[in-house]
């Protein structure tokens, strides 16, 4: 399979909410002016403080929201609503709890009308690159969460996107799954050399994972700074990656920054990174 | 009750654990109970209603008595068939409109503000007020008999597939969206098998209520059917003959709402939503 790769650019976009409390009206401005590329083939993280707006970035360059301003492209084309050339590995799983893992996997297949023998045959190659093959018979609620994540990931992966966006895909998992987890997306990017967007909150797994980390701010919801992750690609072992010294420079450095939007007292009061 | 404690243990289960079972006496303790609590009951009814007039009671064993009488004529039979007939078309026919209607209105702010006030007016107000009508209009035979118990068991089915679509997370069809399903593709293979427990709960509350309509149909009508036999027997005096229909009614009501139940589990085994209306 070719790999198919695409550059995404973000051009000014700006989102606002309007939430009523009471009689209270208040426009809450999630995005403002978000500019920001990403090259074909590059792994971006986005993290930062709760209400910074990462997760309704990631819902406009998916096209479940639309932006009140500016414009996103993929590949040079204009994002209007949900496209072939997107898919998402959503918070939770989100798996349909009445298909089996193969099923939930075809689902993607189905929509866009892939006739039914290549829908299983795709299928189980994706359930196999994720390393569940063996359980392609079970439904959800006989998978772990771990497991659940994974024919998540089989099923961003079965359409073939150009672009692959994760939603804190492994925020509910225990930290040995997530690490087993973190470890199959690097290989995967790997091997496919997609474009992939993902949101976090783990700063390791930000740094350990992306070529980029970009930290967003809160009110309004704004990037606040790009941080370059200079480790080598491939990334392999990443217990070996844990011991450099760029990874945990890199990981400080950001966390400082992080922290000075969250208390700017403590993070002047820590010393700069060496 | 226990069949919503295995569901949560069903969705907790992890792959490959297997449930460790109780003891057998622990098992059967409620059963045993259930048993010994029927049987002290029949014991009392038997003792004291052969005491008294058997124009105003009855016991056990005459209405058992009874019940080989009328089953060795083919009186009863005849009478279970009759009612079961319009019972069970009535309540398919009910089927067929109520889960169209109701993954509609629960979808469609539109349909819901056209056609719920409905649903709401109709599941609120009690329909028997409507059977001479319906009386003017269809008769005296079967066909009344499927029209009332189709307009009683409608409104439960509508009522729970519209909670149903409406409990239907957002993340879910936005998973549709976002692969570029169709509106037809969503509503199918997401909303449908989404809403297949309240769909089941509702078809369970309407089977019960199926009968309580073909009794009041029979009733009203006052030909054919149980509902018939226990008008009959009571113009009699016949009181075991009128239990017998009676006992046979209720084993019915339970029998086929359990039957939905069990379907219930087998239709959509990932889980049922927590209903406090049951049996």
């Amino acid at each position: 399979m070719a790999a198919k790769q695409a550059g995404v650019t973000i051009e000014d976009v700006s989102k606002s909410f309007t939430v009523r409390a009471g009689k209270q009206v208040e426009q809450v401005h999630v995005l403002d002016r978000v500019s920001l590329r990403v090259e074909p083939g590059e792994m971006i993280a986005l993290t930062g403080l709760s209400g910074c707006g990462k997760t309704t970035l990631l819902r406009i360059l998916l096209g479940l929201e639309r932006a009140d301003s500016g414009r996103v492209t993929v590949n040079g084309a204009e994002v209007r609503g949900c496209g072939e050339d997107r898919s998402m590995v959503f918070q939770n799983a989100q798996l349909f709890p009445w298909r089996s893992a193969l099923q939930n996997v075809e689902f993607g297949l189905e929509a866009r009308g892939v006739p039914k023998r290549e829908r299983s045959r795709t299928a189980l190659d994706k359930l196999e690159l994720v390393g569940l093959a063996h359980a392609a018979d079970r439904r959800p609620d006989q998978l772990s969460g771990g497991m659940q994540q994974r024919v998540g990931l089989a099923r961003a992966l079965s359409v073939d996107p150009a672009v692959l966006l994760m939603d804190e895909p492994f925020g509910a998992l225990d930290a040995q799954t997530r690490e087993g987890l973190q470890a199959e997306v690097l290989r995967i990017h790997q091997e496919t050399g997609k474009t992939i967007i993902f949101v976090t909150h783990d700063l390791d797994e930000a740094v350990l994972l992306a070529d980029r980390v970009v930290l967003m701010a809160p009110n309004p919801g704004r990037i606040d700074e790009i941080f370059p992750v200079g480790l080598a690609r491939p990334r392999g072992d990443l217990v070996t990656v844990r011991g450099l010294k760029e990874f945990s420079a890199k990981r400080y450095e950001i966390w400082r920054r992080l922290m000075a939007g969250a208390h700017p007292q403590a993070a002047a009061a820590a010393p700069a990174a060496g | 009750m226990t069949i919503t404690d295995n569901g949560r243990q069903g969705a907790q289960r992890a792959a490959g654990s297997a449930r460790r079972r109780p003891p057998w006496h622990r098992r059967y303790r409620g059963g045993l109970i259930t048993t010994a609590s029927i049987l002290v009951v029949l014991a009392f009814w038997e003792v004291t209603g052969r005491q008294m007039n058997p124009i105003f009671s009855s016991y056990p064993s005459a209405v058992i008595r009874k019940f080989g009488v009328q089953v060795k004529s083919g009186l009863l039979p005849e009478a279970l068939l009759d009612s079961l007939q319009p019972l069970l078309l009535g309540f398919c026919v009910a089927a067929l409109i109520g889960i169209p209607v109701g993954l509609l209105i629960g979808r469609y702010r539109v349909a819901d503000a056209a056609l719920g006030v409905y649903v709401t007016a109709g599941y609120a107000m009690p329909l028997v007020a409507l059977i001479p009508l319906f009386m003017l209009w269809f008769g005296l035979g079967f066909t009344v008999k499927v029209v009332i118990v189709v307009v009683m068991t409608v409104f439960p089915i509508v009522i729970n597939t519209r909670a149903g679509v409406r409990a239907v997370p957002r993340s879910l069809t936005e998973v549709g969206t976002s692969f570029m399903a169709s509106e037809f593709a969503i509503m199918r293979k997401i909303i449908l098998p989404a809403t297949v427990p309240h769909i089941m709960t509702g078809l369970r509350l309407g089977i019960g209520r199926a009968v309580i309509a073909i009794v009041i149909a029979e009733f009203f009508t006052a030909i054919g059917g149980l509902g018939g036999q226990i008008i009959l027997a009571g113009q009699r005096f016949d009181t075991a003959g009128l239990f017998v229909p009676v006992t046979v009614l209720m084993v019915l009501g339970v029998g086929l709402t359990r039957l939905v139940g069990w379907l219930e589990t087998k239709v959509a085994p990932w889980g049922r939503p927590a209903d406090t209306d049951r049996d």
